[in-house]
Formats: structure tokens, sequence, C-alpha cells
């Protein structure tokens, strides 16, 4: 124990203690703590970085029947072939459209809520809208596409209420043409996860000092000025560490939504990258183009994120790195 | 306090424009309506009379009432293995995750731990870099042949390291003579994190237990990808996503046959999956109201220090 007591200070001093006592005899004394993390350590070796070795096959024509290295090495032939192809590309431009208009409407939609619930003075009504908001977070997607399919079908409730203004005079078809995927997928996913989001945009403005609505007020700022002067600017921390986070997560535009709504006939616009690996990889099992498309996505989401941590840290925010 | 403090000059400087109130709790409920219509309608179509919700237009109460889906759904025996394989693959899977991530977040948490910076680093990591969809399929499906097993629900699904790193801020949170005092008494570090620790982190538990339960409760492609082939592991939703398919598929085809079929049965595809829908979303959708006030304090803590 006195030990153990004399290394937890050297430690905490620097690295005199590598003189002291060798790094395996630290480590022994510290076992317990060990205990509890080293196996988990070893479990995301397995299951986070052991799979990257299977990259090396996207430069082969791999065949699983075939022992891994008496594979035919094919160099980038892979990616040329995707590249060349029209269906990737097209994923490409859904997965980065579909991205983007998340992005957009998932920042701009929860905090304007935020900002008008935080208007309301009824504890108990805004409490009912919080939690009515919540509601569809806990649905599962396959759920939600079942629902979207009934609301938007050509007899559904969307339409029926686009007859009756006479926005149109014939039903519009939702989901059989292309054109309209994007935006579907982008109101599904501002109705599934907008209340959700206010959760953290509501904490960061509880946060704000009343003193500085009262000075606005003696300035003589009105309902609107405040929430755009003292609001706004309260919340800008938490906006930019959420807006790098999801730069970084800018190709995952979500795979669920795409894969149940997708069917045929919107297919091209429905296709993310995802859906096409899955597609060649599992259903038509040429495994090397699929890995190959899938090492495309990740270096690009990896590109993406280090620029926005990057740009952050010029602007002088706060970065996740 | 504050809502007086601020209440009182608005009302004297702009009594003029004090529709706002109005405007924005109008704004509100319609909010909650078009959030609740699509919910409503479902359970309005699951209650309703199969042949006569296929003609549409059912709104938020049912034109001719009927627990016929009901009742067809629940004399299929494959919806009571469905509800024990999911209520199991929940349970596990939350208590396991639970405990492992505590535990790791806390080992994580000791400043003084020679290991910490490098275990840190190695599972900020895995949160950007993925190997992807295929390669994880084969390392589950070939090298662990963990597919056609209850396992493949449990073994990849221990740890979420976003979890770990929102439980470790709360933990780096509390005070540190906690664990010193602890120390001195002559306490191990399970002892530490089991008896100390793990009691005071409740509400960021009881977050990270709702994440976790509400993805298990939710989850279908694992199904779909490893466990096709075998019905008896098949779970809730996944028994809802092959209902969905096959009425968008023979949407047209329900539509002529209905009249066909009126005079046999009084369930058609439509009916059937709302009801599946309503029994499968129904245990999450009466528990969350009751933790709302865990979440939205754990989500406010953990997203203090993002």
């Amino acid at each position: 124990m006195r030990n153990a007591k004399a290394t937890v200070l050297s430690a905490a001093k620097g690295d005199v203690t590598f003189q002291k006592e060798p790094f395996i005899k630290q480590v022994w004394q510290q076992r317990q703590l060990a205990l509890m993390s080293v196996p988990m350590f070893l479990y995301i070796c397995l299951f986070n970085y052991f799979p990257l070795w299977g990259w090396i096959t996207a430069f082969m024509n791999y065949k699983p029947a075939v022992p891994l290295f008496e594979n035919q090495w094919v160099g980038l032939k892979n990616f040329e072939w995707l590249f060349s192809k029209p269906e990737f590309l097209g994923a490409v431009r859904n997965t980065f459209a579909m991205a983007a208009i998340n992005l957009v409407f998932g920042f701009v939609f929860p905090i304007l809520l935020a900002l008008f619930l935080n208007e309301i003075r009824s504890i108990r009504f805004k409490r009912t809208v919080q939690t009515v908001t919540y509601l569809p977070h806990f649905l599962s997607w396959v759920i939600v596409v079942g629902i979207a399919q009934t609301i938007f079908a050509s007899d559904g409730a969307i339409n029926q209420l686009i007859l009756a203004l006479g926005i149109s005079k014939s039903p519009i078809f939702f989901l059989g043409e292309g054109k309209y995927f994007w935006w579907l997928v982008g109101a599904i996913n501002v109705w599934k996860e907008c209340g959700w989001n206010t959760i953290i945009y509501l904490a960061a403005i509880s946060a704000i000092d009343p003193a500085l609505y009262e000075a606005a007020e003696m300035d003589g700022a009105g309902r609107f000025k405040k929430m755009l002067h003292i609001a706004l600017p309260g919340i800008r921390s938490t906006f930019m560490v959420l807006l790098i986070m999801n730069i970084g997560y800018l190709m995952e535009a979500g795979f669920e939504i795409q894969y149940l709504m997708g069917q045929n006939v919107v297919m091209d616009w429905s296709q993310t990258i995802d859906i096409f690996a899955l597609k060649y990889g599992i259903t038509k099992g040429q495994y090397s183009r699929a890995i190959a498309a899938g090492i495309f996505k990740s270096l690009v989401s990896i590109a993406l994120m280090i620029s926005a941590n990057f740009t952050a840290k010029r602007l002088g925010e706060d970065t996740l790195l | 306090m504050t809502d007086k403090r601020i209440a009182m000059p608005i009302r004297t400087t702009y009594h003029k424009r004090s529709i706002f109130p109005w405007v924005n709790a109008c704004a509100m409920i319609l909010l909650m309506f078009v959030t609740l219509y699509p919910v409503l309608n479902t359970v309005a179509i699951s209650f309703n009379d199969g042949t006569d919700a296929v003609r549409g237009g059912i709104g938020l109460w049912p034109r001719v009432f009927s627990t016929k889906s009901y009742e067809t759904i629940f004399q299929d025996e494959i919806i009571y293995n469905a509800f024990f394989i999911t209520i199991s693959r929940t349970v596990i899977q939350t208590v396991l995750n639970v405990i492992i991530t505590s535990m790791l977040a806390f080992a994580l948490s000791r400043r003084e731990y020679v290991l910490r910076k490098f275990i840190t680093t190695a599972f900020v990591l895995t949160m950007y870099i993925n190997a992807g969809l295929i390669p994880n399929y084969l390392l589950l499906q070939r090298t662990l042949g963990l597919s056609k097993s209850f396992w493949v629900y449990i073994v990849p699904t221990m740890l979420s390291c976003f979890n770990m790193i929102v439980t470790r801020t709360f933990i780096l949170g509390l005070p540190e003579a906690l664990v010193e005092s602890g120390r001195i008494d002559g306490a191990g570090d399970f002892y530490l994190f089991w008896r100390i620790i793990f009691p005071l982190c409740m509400p960021v538990v009881a977050t990270v237990a709702l994440f976790v339960a509400v993805g298990a409760w939710n989850s279908w492609f694992d199904t779909h990808l490893y466990n096709a082939g075998k019905v008896q592991l098949h779970t809730l939703q996944y028994l809802l996503k092959m209902k969905l398919a096959t009425t968008t598929n023979s949407a047209n085809a329900a539509m002529t046959s209905a009249d066909a079929a009126a005079s046999t049965t009084l369930t058609t595809p439509v009916t059937i999956r709302a009801a599946i829908t309503v029994v499968s979303a129904a245990p999450i959708v009466v528990i969350y109201p009751f933790l709302q006030r865990y979440f939205v304090v754990g989500l406010s803590v953990g997203s203090v220090k993002g």
C-alpha cells in the first residue's frame, strides 16, 4: 500500500518515476485499474481496430474461399472501377446531399424550437411540449418509415391536406418520385429528432446569466432583440462543438431510413454509400469493391473532421481533439 | 423568481405587442399536433376493421372499431418469441453495457493511472475511425462465427465510446476527496468503484441505460444481417420490418384483393402492421416520460465538456 502511494505521488509529478520504477511494476501496482480497463482495450482492438485489417482486401480481387494472401493483388483497380461507375457517384452525391440537408435542418429547427420553448412561462405547458416532442426520438426507424409511408401515401394525410387547401389538383406521389426523396428524409428527420435535440440547447440557454437579460432590458431590448443578442450568443460554444462533431459525421447521412424507404423506383436518389457497399458486398459477394467504397467513405470522414477541427482552432473555438 | 423579474418590465414596455405569448402557445400546440397526429393515426388504424382501413382516410379515431388485428397477431406464437428475444437482448445488453461502461469510465478518470492517456486515446479514436460495414460483417460472420446465434446481439454491443466519455465527464466532476479518503482507508479500486463512485453516478447511469435500452429495443439490422434465417431469433422490430416490406410490395395487390378477401378475413396487412407497430412501440413510449428528468440532466451534464 505504501509503495502504491509512492507511485501515485511520483506519477503525478511526471516522468521522474521511470527511473525509480519500471513501467511494468507501475502497472502491476495499479492492477485493479488495469483489470477494469485493459480487457475493454483488447475488446475494442478486436471489434474496432482489427477489422481495419480487412482494408487490404480492397487492393485485391478477394474471394472469401481463398486464403487471404493467395488472392490476386490488383492495386487501385477497385477504386478505378468505383469512380467510373455512375451508380457509385450517384451514391456519393446522395450521401452528401442528404447529410447536408440533415446538418442544416438539424441545427436550424432545434435552435428555433429551443428559443421559443424558452419564452414559455408556464412550466407545466413547457414540460408537456417537451415530453410530446421527445416521443418520436424513441420510435425505431422501422416504425417511423411505416408511419411516413401511411402519411405521405397518395391517399394519406398530407395529400388530403394538399387537396383540401387547393395547393395541387391531384395527389403528389411523394414516395414514388425520386426528386422528393432527399427532402422527405430531411423532413422525417426533423420530425423524429428536432424535439430531442433541443435538450442540449435548452441546457445552454438556461445557463445564461439572467443579469444579461436584465441589462438588455434596461437598454430597451425587446423579446426578439434579446433572443438575437443574448440567447443566441449564449449557445454559441455549444453550437460550435456540435457543428465540429457533426461535420466529422457528415458522411453519415443515416442508413436505416434510406434502406427501409428506398424502393426501386427512387433508388437513384435514395442509395447512399453504405447501401451501395451492402448491395455489392453482401448481396453480390464483391467484397473488394464494397470495402473500397467503405474506405473512401472513412477517409473523407476523417479528412472532414480534421479540417473542421483545424478551422475551429484557427477561429479560437473549443476543439474536440 | 427569475420569471417575475423578467416579466415585469416586459409587461410595462411591450404591452402593445403582448400577443406574442399567444402566438407562441398556438405554434407549440400546432407542433404537438404535428408530432402526435401520425402516431395517433397509427393507433386508430390498428383498432379499425381491416377491410375498411384499406379504403384509407382514417383520421384520429377508428371508423369501424375492431380488435381483430390484435387478436390475430397474438394468436401467432412468433410474436411471443419475438417479445422474449427482444426483452432478453435489451436487458442483458443494458446491464452489461452500463456496468462495463461505468467501470471503464472510472478507471480512465483516475489521474494517477499510468495507462490512462493511451487507452483513452484508443477509445476516442474509435468514434472517428470506422472500418465500415463489410469488414465488420466479415469479422462477426466469418472470423467469430456469430451468425445465427443470440450472442451476435450481445457481444459486439457491450461498450459505447460516446457513453463512456459522458460517464467519465460526470465522474471527473465528483469531488476527488471521495476516492482519496477511500484509498487512505485501504480500499481497493474495485471497492471504490462499486461502493462509492457507482452509486453517485445514478443520473448518468440512468441516461446511459436508457440510450442503450432504446437502441437495443429498436434495432433490427443485426437480425436482418446475421439472424434472418433463424425465426427463433427474430426481434419485434424485425418482424415489423418484414411486414413493412410485404405491405409496400403488395400494396396494390391488397387494394384489389381486399374485396375478395373481405368475405373470409377481417384483417389486412395495413391493420396488422399498425397493430404490431403499436405493440412494439408501447413499452418504450410508456416508460420514457418517467425517465425524462434523468436523461435531461444526464445529457446536459455530459454535453458541457462535449
